[in-house]
């Protein structure tokens, strides 16, 4: 194996500082995995075992029995337990991405079917369950017009709470704000929307409409955002507000045009991370928004409807039609969800400190 | 420009704990006074009453008279934005606003307290970094970010930031403790500058560069932890460093002192 060029390295006799180890082969993992599964499935037609999970599960304890069993007799119990616990965290993340990546394919493969223009285009305007056709304008339009009018409202209060609590908050008053944040970040989404249908809707008289469902809505994104925009202003330095006061600025200002620019990108991502959860808010939206086959784009009168909404009117009727709408649509708002998270990505990584 | 600054009987406390006790002593205008002392004296709280940073920290409060000119910094109807925008500050490690690019960060006092003549922003921006001998390093980088600067650098931009409101002091402490020794003497040469033009108060544990710039010096020193730090002795420069009055100090400045 050796060259002329390259001379191997002179080990002679002991080393005597016991600085070198012996280690296995870079290919070792790969060739002791390809083993075990292998054998995995050898125990699988031989063996009256009939489940397909248990060759994965075999595969996986025999590879860790015969990595560590190898890695103990060659690299010794320090490296053993260290390969021991990296098998352990790389099963961890490949467990962890199963449910990712099973939703994913299956709402794929089963939503794809009427991803066409016209589902993009028509409403639900006279199609019933046994019908063909149908679309999902009505709820985009109702979902984007409610996630709107939900973070128009919610991000500032949200924001301008964080604030308080971090900058101007002491004592008793920030302590019990704080604590009825945590107490709203724990409240189950249908108690907001219940919230909203007897107060807004029945007492005062509102009506059900997009609006209703924003302020369900509204009552859901306050916590999250109050949060992480609190997390993120007290990442911020001590001595960047101290400077912005030794130069002789208000400390409103200081606030304004250095805590919070150089917070920025943190709360950003907070934001999207609340919208994208509210989009996809059921209970209170029904309640609130109540649903409609028709196109309503005023979402301050009159019923709406919107993309979980469908999804769940169209998923409970047992037509293959209507299913195949609510695996469409689910689709959709997994894209819209994904390129809310996308576009936040980008922007954090865009302002992050330099 | 430059002001003459009188403390009277100025006492400091953090919540409970008095941190300095019962300080006077007067700060010559176009001088550079030099506070120096061990770890926890006090000293920097001192200089941090001189422009009312030291209320900033929650439950801290001060009692006693700083006078700037004759007039009471913590006199009735004193606000403390307008006190700092006369007494200017540098601090210990380099804090250029990490959003703003170089030209920003210089005249972020004057675009943050409402000043929108571009013209005369320009203008600052050249004296201020001139002032501070920055100039030449960053004339053709104006635009990039101010933290992609060296440390050294940073400092200097830090005190291009604080003349370009253009104070009547210069409050500075330890600004050289974060920086190497090249750094340190660009930075000492600047003060030696900047002496022709503001009354300059600077904390330093380097009793070398104590000697090197200021023209008087205050030593602070503390009995015991947990008792409140005290001036010991103000004087010449050339005085505490080669006659002083007190045992205390002639030990401290010999290195025979913790």
């Amino acid at each position: 194996m050796s060259t002329a060029t390259a001379p191997e390295p002179v080990v002679t006799g002991e080393d005597r500082l016991n600085l070198r180890g012996q280690t296995l082969p870079r290919w070792t993992p790969l060739a002791v995995a390809a083993g075990s599964v292998v054998l995995a499935l050898l125990i699988y037609f031989v063996t009256p075992v009939d489940s397909e999970i248990q060759i994965v599960l075999m595969a996986a304890i025999l590879f860790l029995i015969a990595m560590s069993a190898a890695s103990t007799v060659v690299e010794g119990a320090r490296r053993a337990r260290d390969r021991f616990a990296t098998t352990l965290v790389y099963t961890a993340f490949l467990l962890a991405l199963i449910p990712l990546v099973a939703v994913l394919v299956s709402v794929i493969s089963k939503g794809a079917k009427r991803l066409d223009l016209d589902f993009f285009t028509h409403s639900m305007n006279n199609i019933g369950a046994r019908d063909a056709g149908g679309g999902i304008y009505h709820a985009i339009i109702g979902t984007v017009e409610q996630v709107v009018i939900a973070s128009a409202i919610a991000v500032p209060f949200g924001l301008l709470v964080a604030i308080y609590l971090v900058e101007y908050g002491q004592g008793r008053i920030s302590r019990v704000i704080s604590f009825f944040v945590d107490v709203l970040t724990g409240l189950p989404s249908i108690i907001a929307g219940l919230f909203v249908l007897s107060f807004w809707v029945l007492a005062l008289g509102f009506g059900f409409s997009g609006f209703a469902g924003a302020l369900a809505l509204v009552v859901l994104m306050i916590p999250t955002v109050v949060r992480s925009s609190e997390e993120m202003l007290k990442l911020v330095p001590n001595e960047l507000r101290e400077a912005g006061y030794a130069l002789g600025v208000a400390k409103w200002r200081t606030i304004l045009k250095v805590v919070v620019p150089t917070a920025l990108p943190g709360i950003v991502t907070g934001v999207m991370l609340a919208v994208a959860r509210v989009s996809g808010e059921t209970a209170p939206v029904l309640l609130t928004v109540f649903g409609t086959n028709l196109i309503n784009s005023n979402p301050f009168s009159g019923e709406q409807s919107s993309l979980p909404l469908y999804i769940y009117s169209q998923a409970g009727q047992p037509q293959q039609f209507a299913i195949d709408r609510a695996w469409a649509a689910a689709l959709v708002l997994i894209i819209i969800i994904m390129l809310l998270n996308l576009i936040a990505r980008l922007f954090a990584g865009r302002n992050r400190l330099k | 420009m430059a002001t003459r600054i009188d403390v009277n009987g100025l006492t400091a406390y953090y919540g409970k704990f008095k941190a300095v006790a019962d300080v006077n002593l007067t700060i010559e205008p176009k001088n550079v006074t030099a506070f120096i002392g061990p770890s926890g004296c006090g000293k920097s709280t001192v200089l941090r009453t001189l422009n009312r940073m030291h209320e900033v920290l929650p439950n801290a409060r001060v009692e006693g008279e700083v006078l700037l000119d004759g007039e009471d910094l913590y006199g009735p109807g004193m606000d403390p934005v307008n006190v700092r925008r006369t007494v200017g500050m540098v601090f210990q490690r380099p804090n250029p606003f990490p959003t703003m690019s170089i030209r920003e960060n210089v005249i972020a006092g004057l675009k943050l307290n409402g000043v929108r003549n571009k013209a005369l922003l320009d203008e600052r921006v050249e004296e201020s970094l001139r002032g501070a001998n920055l100039w030449e390093e960053v004339k053709d980088r104006l635009n990039r970010p101010g933290a992609g600067l060296s440390g050294g650098q940073q400092q200097r931009l830090c005190i291009a930031r604080a003349i370009a409101v253009e104070p009547q002091v210069l409050l500075m402490d330890e600004p050289c403790s974060a920086l190497d020794p090249i750094s340190t003497l660009a930075i000492e040469d600047l003060i030696t500058k900047l002496k022709s033009s503001f009354t300059i108060v600077i904390v330093t544990h380097n009793m070398q560069q104590a000697s090197r710039v200021s023209d008087s010096t205050a030593f602070f020193s503390l009995e015991k932890t947990g008792d409140p730090g005290r001036l010991v002795e103000f004087d010449k420069t050339s005085k505490i460093f080669s006659n002083p009055t007190e045992k205390r100090t002639e030990d401290y400045v010999s290195g025979r002192f913790g």
